[in-house]
């Protein structure tokens, strides 16, 4: 799950991460509001969407006006607010359509020395939590690990130590960083990773991190992603769930219990399984088509969540063809082909259908999609499938 | 032979009394799988299929002597339920469930790492010997007694891949379902070492997808240590990047994991890549076939 800057931010504060003074604003009068009340001669909106990107990003209704910009009043917090609130900002991870500003965030300017950065993940091949930090601010870290990977420094550690002092002192020692920053440094490193933990989070990130003249450590920016596997154990973290900038149908999709990812193609695919999901979208495409979507109805769907798989499959305008594609294990094909029946009638299909079932009483299956009365493109095996609803789709 | 359970595999299922665990339990006998026992806290005494529910995983141990365990508690309880099944001296860990926190995993690995156990899953199919013993949701009838070990990360593409290997004739000694968490308690490794000291399996075929660099590293591995014919596949070609694939370990972060770099990485080290998912079963067959 993803949440917004500003929610990053208090909830770092509440870590013991230094982040500046700042306000949300939802109008541009509570922008001019917020910048009195911060009591600053400069200060930063910045759009909160959860896309990254937005320094470079532009609004759609203004073209000339970024995502992030520097304000030395309030008229000027105002009027900049004015053009950001209430339409889109397109960025390099929104898409062409934007996403909507629906908030901005007002903070206190501050004096940078240096721009760094600082992340956290769990590292897959080591299987800990790893600690990431450079010297190179502000920049996507891909780009610096693809052309100076030299210049990022990795610390793994324990979830229930948390980052040591020792490995604080040799991160501050790659970075140059030295005296009293060097404290600030270390304890903003281990507050992070213990709100890493604490949190269950899967992406904790802080680009750019700062110090600024003063020699203060600083979070410039926030992002984090938690895991929504451990949301169970943190009510009130859901909470800051903003289905604003989910796509709707996969919303749709995750509260019927379906795994559903919208892609660009047009051939529509319902298959019980990730593993099978992404291989049917890999076999239409080997054989020229596009899909439309990754659908996994999971291993005990049932009827109504099958017609509801559908009524989203459909939904989708782009969608000229879809294609069933079942392995029955403990789902049984004459299920699945019952609910098919079932959805056929009740969502009402306006392009082919192709099914493909193997497995578990997959011949029963088979009679009932044939006396079923709709009308089914039926495929025996997945190259079948695939030209067939490649075919049907053309 | 085979490869972590066979006929003699005596095992007990966590969980046992919930809808899962029973319905699995059953199957699982009905395969022949010697089901020796259940474990419920708090419901000790019960029987479920004939077979004593016990309170905790050492009571089940003592009086049963189960070396083999399937886990199908939910997801807030399975670290606990795994760790409760290492600290009972349990030999094969299966844990089915889904959705377990990966940070909870973080401190289970570490555990299973010291220990001798073989931890498989979470988030998986399970293992099954064919013919012999199946721990697991997978449908036991697809599997065939014969030749190939299977190593996957995914379920239903994993009996996909089986179901070819069966209509070929070449059938399968061990498959294993590895779980598609971003973190698991065996990886391909560990198996494709098994499976090169297992008399019986003569090819391997293992099946991945996108994220993480856990096909790039069992491809270095078996250019070194494995001299058995290898096959393989990789699922999520056309998976765009950022988008988690349903299983959490599926997804494409900072240009990596991408299923081009696994595939690369696969042909280098010699092993057949099957290009369509309808082409594994022919891929085992060409790497028997051919080099090697």
């Amino acid at each position: 799950m993803k949440i917004h800057e500003f929610q990053a931010k208090q909830i770092l504060k509440q870590a013991g991460v230094p982040v500046l003074q700042a306000i949300v604003a939802r109008s541009a009068d509570e922008a001019a509001a917020a910048f009195a009340q911060l009591d600053t001669p400069i200060a930063v909106v910045k759009a909160q969407i959860h896309a990254g990107g937005r320094g470079k990003g532009t609004i759609i209704e203004h073209p000339q006006q970024h995502g992030v910009q520097l304000v030395r009043s309030a008229a000027e917090a105002e009027e900049v607010a004015s053009r950001i609130l209430g339409n889109r900002l397109v960025t390099i991870q929104t898409g062409p359509e934007g996403q909507r500003v629906r908030q901005v965030l007002i903070e206190q300017g501050c004096d940078i020395a240096r721009e760094l950065y600082l992340g956290i993940v769990v590292d897959r091949a080591a299987a800990k939590p790893v600690l990431m930090v450079s010297s190179e601010g502000g920049v996507e870290i891909e780009k610096v690990a693809a052309r100076t990977p030299e210049r990022i420094f990795k610390e793994h550690f324990d979830p229930l130590a948390g980052l040591m002092d020792f490995q604080a002192r040799k991160l501050c020692q790659s970075l140059k960083i030295s005296g009293p920053t060097a404290r600030s440094a270390a304890s903003f490193m281990k507050n992070m990773c213990r709100a890493f933990v604490q949190y269950d989070c899967s992406l904790a990130e802080i680009n750019p991190l700062v110090i600024t003249g003063a020699g203060e450590m600083v979070a410039l920016d926030a992002k984090i992603n938690f895991d929504d596997n451990a949301l169970f154990r943190h009510q009130d973290l859901v909470e800051l769930r903003d289905l604003d900038e989910e796509d709707p149908a996969e919303v749709r999709a995750a509260n019927a219990g379906l795994s559903y990812v919208k892609l660009d193609g047009n051939i529509g695919c319902l298959v019980n399984g990730a593993g099978l999901a992404m291989s049917t979208m890999d076999i239409i495409k080997l054989h020229g088509g596009e899909p439309a979507n990754f659908l996994d109805v999971g291993g005990g769907a049932d009827a109504d969540q099958v017609t509801e798989a559908f009524r989203i499959l459909l939904g989708d305008a782009n969608v000229k063809a879809v294609l069933v594609n079942i392995f029955g294990g403990i789902m049984r094909c004459t299920t699945i082909a019952e609910a098919i029946i079932a959805a056929y009638k009740t969502v009402g299909f306006n392009v082919p259908l192709v099914v493909r079932l193997e497995g578990t009483e997959v011949e029963e299956g088979r009679k009932i999609l044939e006396a079923g009365g709709v009308d089914i493109i039926t495929a025996a095996g997945l190259t079948e499938a695939a030209e067939k609803v490649v075919a049907a789709a053309a | 032979m085979s490869i972590l359970v066979n006929q003699e595999t005596r095992v007990i299922c966590q969980g046992i009394t919930g809808k899962a665990g029973a319905f699995h339990t059953k199957h699982c006998l009905a395969y022949g799988t010697r089901m020796v026992g259940g474990v419920t806290p708090g419901k000790g005494g019960a029987t479920v299929e004939g077979l004593p529910v016990f309170d905790t995983v050492i009571e089940a141990v003592r009086k049963t002597g189960a070396n083999a365990t399937m886990i199908y508690v939910p997801a807030a309880f399975t670290a606990d339920a795994i760790l409760e099944a290492l600290d009972a001296g349990i030999e094969v860990i299966v844990a089915i469930t889904e959705g377990v926190p990966v940070l909870d995993m973080v401190r289970v690995y570490d555990a299973i790492r010291r220990s001798q156990a073989t931890l498989i899953g979470p988030n998986c199919p399970g293992i099954i010997t064919a013919g012999q013993c199946k721990i697991g949701i997978m449908p036991g009838y697809i599997h065939q007694r014969g030749r190939v070990g299977v190593i996957s990360r995914s379920g239903t593409l994993t009996y996909e891949a089986v179901w070819q290997t069966s209509n070929l004739g070449l059938g399968q000694t061990t498959c294993v379902g590895l779980g598609g968490d971003p973190i698991v308690g065996t990886s391909f490794i560990d198996l494709l070492e098994r499976f090169q000291a297992d008399d019986e399996t003569e090819a391997i075929l293992m099946i991945g997808e996108i994220g993480g660099t856990a096909e790039e590293e069992a491809a270095a591995y078996i250019r070194q240590h494995v001299t058995k014919p290898v096959a393989a596949f990789i699922a999520g070609r056309t998976a765009p990047p950022g988008k988690r694939m349903g299983h959490a370990g599926a997804i494409i972060t900072g240009g990596k994991g991408t299923a081009e770099e696994k595939i690369a990485a696969l042909r280098q080290a010699g092993i057949e890549v099957a290009q369509s998912p309808a082409d594994m079963g022919a891929a085992v067959q060409r790497a028997l076939d051919g080099r090697r």
